[in-house]
């Protein structure tokens, strides 16, 4: 499903990456450690994590993700998000938990 | 051979977590202006992110220097950080000594060098206690 429409029907904030919204995302990765991240989530994954510094953004670059989600309330800080809107990834925001979302998603990919 | 060397160097700063990741995503932005495939840009910004990373956050930064031919990509990471004690369980995956600062942003998974051996076709690490660590990778473009 693409971006968006995950976007739209988890009800997710957007937080940046307008332009790379009708990307295909296939499948779906959780997880806050990011070297762990880094060597099991794949290109076009919804990355669901709970990290909101910088570092996410560099691995989410890194390993291709299609959208990342950050989760129960957590916000990105201020160099995370230069980044973000400067790598142009799709970075969304969500009051829910890694596990709802993830219930969620499983109905939608 | 020797005129189709590109080379680019970095510094890495010591305790600068805004900035880092810094050298890896300059590569990747030059390997894809070069056409090198996507493949191999992901396995050397991966291998050489981890690593700067461990620059960061167990040495006081370093030096990186990256040799790029038509046949591979060689990217040599110098620190003057404390050294490792033992390479065979640093190798380990899970094995960190990271501390609970940089646990907080997601560090210390003890996964950092496993990955690069992963991506990379050669590591070498050399280290001396009380002086530093080495970290040598290459990976190649063309099938050796
Ligand atoms: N450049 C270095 N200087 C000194 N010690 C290092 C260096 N690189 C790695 N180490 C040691 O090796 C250990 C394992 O490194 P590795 O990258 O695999 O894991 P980590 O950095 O602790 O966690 P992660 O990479 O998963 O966030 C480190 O915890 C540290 O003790
Ligand atoms: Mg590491």
């Amino acid at each position: 499903m693409k971006v968006k429409d995950i976007a739209q029907k988890l009800n997710l904030t957007i937080i940046s990456g307008e332009s790379n919204l009708e990307r295909e995302a296939e499948n779906c990765f959780i997880g806050d450690l990011l070297s762990h991240v880094m060597s099991h989530a794949q290109s076009g994954d919804v990355w669901i994590t709970v990290q909101g510094n910088i570092n996410v953004i560099a691995v989410a670059s890194l390993t291709d993700c299609a959208m990342v989600i950050i989760c129960e309330g957590m916000k990105l800080d201020d160099a995370a998000l230069k980044k973000a809107h400067l790598e142009e990834i799709p970075v969304f925001a969500s009051e829910k938990s890694a596990y709802n979302l993830a219930c969620e998603l499983k109905e939608l990919l | 051979m020797a005129e189709n060397v590109m080379r680019l160097h970095y510094t890495v700063s010591d305790t600068d977590f805004a900035v880092a990741g810094e050298a890896s995503s300059s590569v990747k932005k030059v390997l894809k202006q070069l056409g090198v495939p996507g493949e191999i840009i992901r396995k050397v910004s991966i291998a050489m992110y981890e690593c700067e990373i461990n620059m960061v956050i167990h040495a006081d930064g370093g030096e990186i220097d990256v040799e790029i031919t038509p046949e591979k990509i060689r990217m040599i990471h110098k620190d003057r950080g404390p050294g490792i004690k033992d390479i065979e369980t640093a190798m380990q995956e899970g094995y960190s000594t990271a501390d609970e600062n940089v646990r907080e942003l997601g560090f210390g998974a003890g996964m950092g060098l496993p990955n690069m051996k992963r991506y990379t076709d050669e590591m070498n690490i050399t280290t001396v206690i009380g002086e530093g660590t080495t970290v040598d990778m290459t990976v190649y473009v063309k099938n050796k």
